[in-house]
């Protein structure tokens, strides 16, 4: 029990810079607009996070340093994509590699220097709590952050009316474009904040999770978050829930290398993205059409629950997505 | 409120969509306008709710003039246009749709709009449920969520752009009521269209537009001779009345034939089907939205594999063959959406019949071409063979499509084969398909409207909620008694006389 209680911490910890890249995707994607940059960004930022807390000696400096590299990668992807109508997959893949080198090349001075880190601040009374105190409230900020950003992008999403138009403009721009919104000025916004949130994220690797900077620091998690938001369906909570369960399937690799030393170690460090494809390649399965017609030769009684079942795992891309927008 | 333009001009390219356009549009009427596709109709309508903005003139509401930025500022101003196909967000619910981007003040909280969307919708008569997803509607509910929406954002003046295309014959009834309430508390409605029956039906005046002009200018009250209009709106030529031809019913052999046949798609499930649809006539599927045509379309063009029963083309067994062996046996299916299931769209009339020539792996672009000269020529399509077949116009696209159908065919499926059509080009696409019949095809075509299955079919087969009634010779079938059995009246009895 008390060992399942740390366990389950060290996945809300581990999944924290994950969770927060996966909710500024999604927030952009619901937009309409598919930020491919995501992995070269959260480098980019992790490896400037670093260096300007490193430099300045100032943590929140580092990562409002590392929420301006998002912002400005998104900004620029933005301007091919939004303004001047470029694919805006072609233009995301090459800011990926882009950010991705440029991490490398000015990252070298940074490489492997110890620096300054977010400090462990287990909230009091609550901390004592038994159970919840253990999982939720002996952590540091940024994991306290990641766990409020899920409700909060929901409630957004789906609670507000600025959420009402941001899921429009994923849906059907021209619809929104009709009712008097300016489609470009607030696809922008939301890449742009979706980016800012993806360097923090970048900011909490290096900061935070893996302290420190090193060549390709973040090991390819912002592509499994890339996947994560997709097969996670566009929802904060079940995006969370694939994010989460990436850092189990992490933990239990890292376990699996200290129980089984003769596997070697390339195929622990690859082993959680292949079963995460896996698991979400069988989830979406399950939820397809080919599914729903496999139940309709069930006896009746099985056919309603399952396709109830089939229903509430179903997730569509928002319809727009991807898309330049066009006046109609 | 009342609405005018002066000297309003609007040009794309070389191209003068609207020609130096002065009309006024009084309050409280319904306003008829009327013109064949490319008149000028859309784009008038286009620059009065701020979707366009014009290159000379002015637009005056309540005799102020305004220049509108964009589709919003139309809304502030009070004019609301519903689309042909309604620019709403599908994946939302009414309520959200209604709530979306919706102007600051209108509504306070969920609840409010969501009263406000009932006590509207009980006042115009219009059914609705604010819970429902958008996508799960019919077009015409759509329509009727994007009018309600409009005017409880404020619109004064609802511009309606063909809004009776898509929609069922009882669909368009309840728009016509509440279009009349509409107009009765003040507001001003204009109906674009080109279908002169409902423009004298509803409308006050009409205004005609030919070539981007108002022929003769200003405003004509309504009623006027129908010929008249139609002279307007084309010229002399399109004014001769369409030719029914009653064919003396021989005894063909069957096209298809069905045996026992339960077939489902989605919800919607055809049981034990026995039909056979003889050669040499035009059938036509009478029927509300999505009670069994499209099924029936598909399940005959071999789209749709049969749970149980047989289904017999030209005498050979086909169950469950996939669409390649339908065509293979002569069978050609024309889908409603042109650009998305029929005909590819960047690809020229060249390039189509390149991909019917089937064998081997080298194109002969030289026979295709020749095929596309021959076609366009045959169909009179305005194109040239290397003309991407998004370019062309709705009415080019449908012949285009026609052309495609190889001679040898044997059975011809047409869901709404003149969709979005003006008067003139749906003509001359029932010319063709009448040509084809005369050769001895079966052309068996589903219609929401109901002037066309009259008109055209030699015999109908009627659509109930699933289940699929026997042909009935046309000449056995007046207007009213068709509409009675698509409502279900007397369907039962109906099926049971045959039995």
């Amino acid at each position: 029990m008390e060992q399942l209680l740390i366990d389950l911490a060290a996945v809300l910890a581990a999944a924290s810079p994950l969770v927060i890249a996966a909710m500024g995707e999604t927030l952009s994607e619901r937009a309409g607009v598919i930020n491919l940059s995501l992995d070269g960004t959260m480098l980019l930022s992790a490896m400037t996070g670093f260096a300007v807390a490193l430099i300045t000696g100032n943590l929140i400096l580092g990562f409002i340093a590392a929420a301006l590299v998002g912002a400005l990668v998104a900004a620029v992807l933005g301007l091919f994509s939004l303004t001047l109508g470029q694919s805006q997959t072609a233009v995301g893949f090459v800011l990926a590699l882009l950010c991705t080198d440029l991490s490398s090349f000015l990252g070298a001075p940074f490489a492997r220097v110890p620096g300054p880190s977010v400090p462990f601040t287990p909230i009091p009374v609550l901390s004592d709590l038994p159970v919840f105190g253990p999982l939720f409230f002996r952590h540091d900020p940024v994991i306290y952050a990641s766990l409020l950003i899920v409700p909060f992008t929901a409630f957004l999403l789906y609670g507000t009316r600025l959420g009402l138009i941001v899921r429009a403009l994923g849906e059907r721009p021209a619809a929104v474009y009709a009712r008097g919104v300016d489609v470009t000025r607030w696809r922008y916004a939301m890449l742009i904040a979706g980016g800012a949130l993806v360097g923090i994220a970048g900011a909490a690797f290096s900061l935070d999770l893996k302290q420190g900077w090193s060549y390709r620091h973040t090991f390819g998690s912002g592509w499994i978050v890339l996947a994560i938001v997709i097969f996670g369906g566009w929802r904060p909570w079940r995006v969370a829930l694939g994010c989460y369960l990436f850092a189990a399937l992490e933990l239990v690799a890292t376990r699996s290398q200290s129980a089984l030393p003769d596997i070697p170690t390339q195929i622990v460090q690859v082993a959680p993205f292949v079963l995460m494809i896996l698991v979400l390649a069988l989830v979406n399965l399950a939820a397809s059409p080919a599914a729903a017609r496999q139940v309709m030769r069930l006896p009746a009684f099985w056919q309603r629950p399952l396709l109830a079942a089939i229903n509430r795992l179903r997730a569509t891309a928002p319809a727009a997505l991807g898309q330049p927008f066009e006046r109609p | 409120m009342h609405i005018a333009v002066e000297h309003l001009t609007k040009r794309f390219g070389a191209v003068c969509a609207n020609d130096r356009l002065t009309i006024s549009f009084a309050a409280g009427q319904i306003h008829g306008v009327l013109g064949e596709n490319g008149a000028g109709k859309s784009t008038l309508m286009k620059l009065l709710a701020g979707y366009l903005q014009p290159d000379e003139g002015r637009i005056l509401f309540d005799h102020a003039p305004r220049r509108l930025s964009g589709p919003g500022d139309a809304l502030a101003v009070g004019v609301g246009m519903v689309h042909q196909e309604p620019l709403d967000i599908p994946a939302f619910t009414a309520l959200e749709n209604l709530l979306c981007a919706a102007p600051p003040g209108v509504f306070r909280s969920r609840r409010a709009a969501q009263t406000a969307l009932q006590e509207l919708a009980e006042r115009l008569g219009f059914p609705v449920d604010p819970a429902a997803r958008l996508d799960q509607l019919t077009v015409g509910q759509r329509q009727q969520i994007e009018i309600m929406r409009l005017l409880l954002c404020g619109a004064r003046v609802l511009i309606l752009d063909e809004p009776t295309t898509g929609i069922t014959a009882a669909q368009a009834r309840s728009l016509f009521t509440a279009l009349r309430q509409i107009a009765a508390e003040g507001r001003t409605v204009l109906f674009v269209s080109h279908k002169l029956e409902e423009v004298a039906e509803l409308c006050h005046t009409v205004t005609v537009l030919r070539n981007g002009q108002v022929v003769p200018p200003g405003q004509l009250p309504m009623p006027q001779p129908q010929e008249y209009l139609l002279s307007l709106m084309f010229g002399e030529a399109g004014a001769e009345p369409p030719i029914y031809r009653p064919l003396p019913l021989i005894d063909a052999p069957p096209v298809w034939e069905l045996h026992r046949v339960t077939a489902r798609s989605g919800t919607l499930q055809l049981v034990d089907l026995n039909h056979r649809f003889a050669a040499g006539r035009i059938i036509g599927l009478a029927g509300l939205d999505g009670s069994g045509q499209q099924v029936l379309l598909r399940l005959l063009a071999g789209q749709l594999a049969p749970d149980r029963g047989r289904v017999l083309v030209n005498g050979r067994d086909l169950t469950g063959a996939g669409p390649i062996a339908f065509r293979q046996a002569g069978i050609e299916y024309l889908p409603a959406d042109r650009l998305r299931d029929g005909m590819i769209g960047a690809l020229s009339l060249t390039d189509h019949f390149a991909l019917l020539q089937g064998r081997g792996a080298l194109v002969d672009r030289r026979a295709a071409e020749e095929a596309a000269r021959q076609a366009i020529a045959e169909y009179q399509i305005k194109a040239t063979p290397i003309t991407p077949i998004a370019a062309l116009s709705g009415g080019n696209q449908q012949r285009a499509m026609l052309a495609l159908v190889p001679p040898d065919a044997r059975g011809i499926l047409a869901e709404q084969p003149t969709r979005g059509l003006d008067v003139a080009s749906a003509r001359a696409i029932w010319g063709r398909l009448q040509a084809r019949r005369d050769a001895g095809c079966c052309v068996i075509f589903a219609s929401p409207d109901l002037d066309e299955i009259m008109e055209y079919s030699d015999e109908v087969i009627v659509c109930f909620a699933g289940r699929i009634g026997p042909p009935i010779p046309r000449a056995l079938l007046s207007s009213a008694r068709l509409a009675e059995l698509i409502g279900g009246v007397g369907f039962d009895a109906l099926v049971e006389a045959v039995a």
